[in-house]
């Protein structure tokens, strides 16, 4: 298994790690990242997760006619011509998890992924003020956070396999 | 005689911050014993909870924030029910109740905080609660058959919280503020208009500028029968609510010669200023990175990760504090609301940049070019990305204006700020990737 990594081998952006953490820390990460460079903003990677967060399952179902109407769990951002999608980066330190006011976030310490337990989420959105990269979305209707779950039980995220241009990448990572 | 025990990490309290810290002192220290006390009976529940226990009667395990077993698969033994009494600072030693001495290396007070019960007249009466625990939800429950009006003392977070908790249970509810609008401490002024729309559209009723001079009682039963305004003006209710504020619960510190301010003063490790005794969540004052001193933020997230923080450090990895702020996120009568930092400038060295449309408001307090508050109304998904602007002080002067306009999102910031944040560092090596090409030459399957 590749993806273990040292804390205090990361180096990062200009506005993370959120919160301070202990050196050496083993930490694991698994992560989709874009390649803006190549991302047209064709928004396939939007359709592909809605439907993949469907009931149904069906396109036409999935965006005419369920309700609730499923929701996709990225943004596409958009400012031509850059465009990329966003999406629930599994941080490792992950803000939400330790902003959740009633226990229905965690990070599984073993996959790297965060995961919600759509039961116990009260949709207080304690988690959407401290998200870095907005990437939580409230489920109206039912009152729930939803986010991207790197589309467990498959083998690659939907949007990943589903993009003609290859502007998404899966990786485990060692940072 | 009370057997006396001994414990590497004793942490009292059994909420927020001591989950935190627990949890974290586990992911360094497998074995170091861990005990931890609570004088509320149940395992760790999420307090804001209390309110859905209130308006729905929620089960308990629903209100767990941890699952059943969490104490035994992390091997903590769990003291529940039980009060400390004393604590020796000196000799490493606590005190229960019930008889019961405890010696510790490393101590974390979590002990939260308690309601402030004003001076009124008639406020031990039969029908006047606080609001701050499971047990406080239970007893409002068991009292509220036959209740049809209640007035609510204080029309701060958790005022506005059991408002709408009594609301869904059909009772006719007043709310009693002070200051000159509700959530005055944590929304900005045209946020609190908003919340008392909400509210009043929901039927309550709100009475701001007064305080209640007296608790009046039904000559017959004992009963609050009505409560009177500073002004001479009586609003009848069979409940009151005192929801004026929490306080630090320092009571244990007294005579160790802990430093107290409003809380308990905790530095950057979340340390106070007795060796090998830390502190944190509502009885703390910590570090506030708005307003580069320590503050009061008795809010959740504060205190789980200021727990974190204690638990490393206690464990011995130090680890500091990047500290918190206020932040909020109200979710009442269907209007969602999140605010961060300073939300009403302090004085006019600042600048605000504001967008109001519809039913959403989005506000930005700067000074000098960071980020140093923030309010959301409804369109809220975005907020977390200013939050972190203001969190790890991003100069935002280049691009200001987008942080409230309708399409913002992370493309509205500098490239330099999203990019290396959402691709692949170069530091990540390509065999890392995951794909799910097959390797040619191999077929397999019909
Ligand atoms: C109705 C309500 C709604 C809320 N809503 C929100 C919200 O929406 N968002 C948010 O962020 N925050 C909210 N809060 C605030 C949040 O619950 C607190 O900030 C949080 O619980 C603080 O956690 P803590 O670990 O510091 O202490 P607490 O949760 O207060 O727990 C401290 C524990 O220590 C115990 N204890 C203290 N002294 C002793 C002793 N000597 N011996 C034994 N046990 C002791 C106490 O009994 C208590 O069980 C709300 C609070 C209330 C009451």
């Amino acid at each position: 298994m590749t993806g273990w990594a040292r804390r205090d081998s990361m180096a990062y952006g200009s506005y993370l790690p959120h919160i301070a953490i202990p050196k050496g820390r083993l930490i694991y990460m698994r992560r989709i990242y874009i390649k803006e460079e190549v991302c047209i903003g064709c928004h396939l990677c939007e359709v592909y997760c809605q439907l993949q967060h469907s009931q149904s399952r069906d396109l036409i179902k999935a965006f005419k006619r369920e309700s609730p109407r499923p929701l996709s769990r990225l943004r596409m951002e958009e400012k031509r011509p850059v465009s990329f999608s966003v999406r629930c980066q599994h941080c490792d330190e992950s803000p939400c998890v330790y902003a959740c006011l009633t226990g229905a976030l965690s990070r599984d310490p073993d996959s790297g992924v965060v995961n919600v337990d759509e039961e116990r989420c009260i949709g207080c959105w304690t988690c959407i003020l401290v998200c870095p990269f907005g990437a939580i979305r409230q489920e109206s209707l039912q009152r729930k956070m939803v986010k991207c779950d790197l589309c467990q039980g498959e083998d690659m995220p939907v949007c990943v396999t589903n993009c003609p241009n290859e502007a998404l990448v899966y990786a485990e990572t060692d940072i | 005689m009370a057997k006396i025990e001994k414990v590497e990490y004793l942490i009292i309290g059994n909420s927020a911050g001591s989950i935190g810290a627990a949890e974290a002192i586990r992911e360094t220290d497998k074995a170091g014993a861990i005990t931890i006390i609570s004088d509320e009976p149940y395992p760790a529940y999420s307090r804001p909870l209390i309110s859905e226990y209130l308006a729905e009667r929620c089960s308990l395990e629903r209100m767990l924030f941890r699952s059943p077993d969490f104490y035994k698969v992390n091997n903590i033994q769990a003291v529940l029910g039980k009060t400390v009494e004393r604590l020796d600072t000196e000799a490493h030693t606590i005190e229960l109740d019930k008889g019961g001495r405890i010696i510790w290396e490393k101590l974390l007070l979590a002990t939260g905080g308690l309601p402030v019960v004003p001076q009124i007249e008639g406020v031990a009466r039969r029908g006047v609660f606080t609001f701050t625990t499971l047990d406080d939800a239970k007893a409002i429950d068991r009292f509220l058959r036959g209740v049809a009006g209640a007035v609510v003392i204080g029309g701060g977070l958790i005022g506005v919280s059991i408002t709408e908790a009594l609301v869904k249970r059909g009772i006719k509810v007043t709310v009693v503020e002070m200051q000159e609008r509700i959530l005055n401490t944590i929304l900005d002024e045209e946020a609190s208009v908003l919340e008392e729309e909400a509210l009043r559209q929901a039927g309550a009723s709100i009475v701001t500028g007064h305080t209640v001079a007296k608790i009046s009682c039904d000559s017959t039963k004992d009963a609050v029968s009505s409560v009177t305004l500073d002004d001479g003006n009586s609003i009848p209710c069979n409940l009151v609510i005192l929801a004026i504020g929490v306080r630090p619960r320092t009571e244990l510190t007294s005579g160790t010669g802990i430093k107290i301010n409003r809380g308990i003063v905790v530095d950057r490790y979340m340390a106070t200023s007795s060796p090998d005794v830390y502190a944190c969540g509502d009885a703390a004052e910590a570090y506030d990175f708005i307003y580069g001193e320590n503050r009061l933020n008795p809010v959740w997230p504060n205190a789980y990760i200021g727990g974190r923080i204690a638990g490393f450090n206690m464990a011995g990895v130090p680890t500091e504090y990047s500290g918190g702020t206020a932040v909020n996120s109200l979710r009442y009568f269907g209007l969602d609301v999140v605010s961060a930092g300073m939300v009403t400038p302090l004085d006019d060295g600042y600048e605000v940049l504001s967008e109001k449309y519809d039913h959403t408001y989005k506000k930005v307090v700067l000074k000098d070019g960071f980020v140093v508050g923030m309010v959301f109304a409804s369109d809220i998904e975005k907020s977390g990305i200013v939050f972190n602007l203001m969190k790890d002080r991003v100069k935002v002067d280049g691009f200001k204006q987008a942080l409230v306009a309708d399409n913002f999102g992370l493309v509205s910031l500098p490239e330099k700020i999203w990019r290396p944040q959402l691709e692949m560092p170069p530091s990540v090596s390509a065999s890392s990737i995951i794909s799910t090409e097959q390797p040619e030459g191999i077929l397999m399957g019909e």
